[in-house]
């Protein structure tokens, strides 16, 4: 229910944003789409933890800036190697296990390993996942574990919590 | 200060196009589809959020940035996710990866169903 709710707000706050329009009509208009998108992911199935993690948001806001500057450091990194004349990679394929409880935080940990550059991960099963590798840097800064304790960190806590309000 | 932000709005604009041209370059340089995926990395990254801060600062505080900002959150949550279908059509074909400049375990390359290796 918390979760429906939340999906409506969040709905509608991205109705108002992009309609730009704020006669009384059209704002009716936006609350009766709204309520309409949030009946039919409901029959859909689609409202739980999974599909509308509320109960990690202020975590994984704080985890994002984190994130975005070791993308920033990874794409300098491989930009160099890109442009150097004689290009010095080391491609390698490496099985990594996430330390996540959910599938939702193995999720997270995999994204977050594709969307920095020079490592991309090519499978998840069972928690275990497959990485591929542009150099060795990239794969032994996978290897050291820092990225997987974040994301643990980011669903551990909040997870416990989570449990009574659903 | 309107200079200001026409400098700042501007050095995103040219280092975010530097760095979709770099990973340009890298899609033709790298040798395999895997590796290329990593040339492709840098532009839906740094290439399109430099670009995209760069609109953004030259907007100022409108509902053109509030878009330019939801765009980089649509862009963030799936640029990963077809960057992993794309990796797993290529397993899927029959595409090993090229580990280290020789073929990945080629003896192996006939059951593939498990993904690669470990090496």
């Amino acid at each position: 229910m918390l979760q429906a709710l939340s999906l409506g707000a969040v709905l509608y706050g991205l109705w108002l944003l992009l309609s730009g329009h704020y006669q009384p009509l059209l704002l009716g208009l936006g609350v009766a789409s709204t309520i309409v998108v949030v009946l039919i992911a409901r029959r859909m199935d689609l409202i739980d933890r999974e599909g509308h993690p509320i109960h990690l948001s202020w975590r994984f806001l704080l985890y994002l800036p984190w994130l975005g500057w070791e993308i920033v450091k990874a794409n300098i990194d491989i930009a160099r190697v890109i442009v150097r004349p004689k290009m010095v990679i080391g491609p390698t394929v490496l099985r990594l296990k996430g330390t996540q409880k959910s599938e939702l935080g193995h999720v997270i940990y995999a994204n977050s390993i594709t969307l920095t550059p020079g490592t991309v991960t090519i499978g998840l099963e069972e928690g275990v996942l497959s990485v591929h590798a542009l150099t060795r840097e990239a794969a032994e800064g996978l290897i050291s574990g820092d990225m997987d304790r974040r994301v643990t960190a980011v669903e551990g806590a909040a997870d416990g919590r989570g449990e009574h309000g659903v | 200060m309107a200079l200001l932000a026409d400098i700042a709005s501007w050095a995103c604009l040219i280092a975010g196009s530097l760095f979709a041209f770099i990973g340009a370059v890298g899609i033709i340089r790298l040798p395999d589809v895997f590796t290329r995926m990593h040339g492709a990395g840098i532009v839906d990254t740094l290439g399109m959020g430099l670009i995209l801060a760069g609109l953004m600062i030259h907007e100022g505080f409108t509902m053109v940035t509030v878009k330019l900002v939801l765009i980089v959150v649509f862009i963030f949550f799936a640029s990963p996710t077809t960057t992993h279908a794309l990796a797993r059509a290529a397993l899927n074909g029959g595409v090993t990866p090229v580990v280290d400049g020789k073929d990945a375990p080629s003896a192996k390359s006939s059951e593939r169903t498990d993904g690669p290796s470990k090496t």
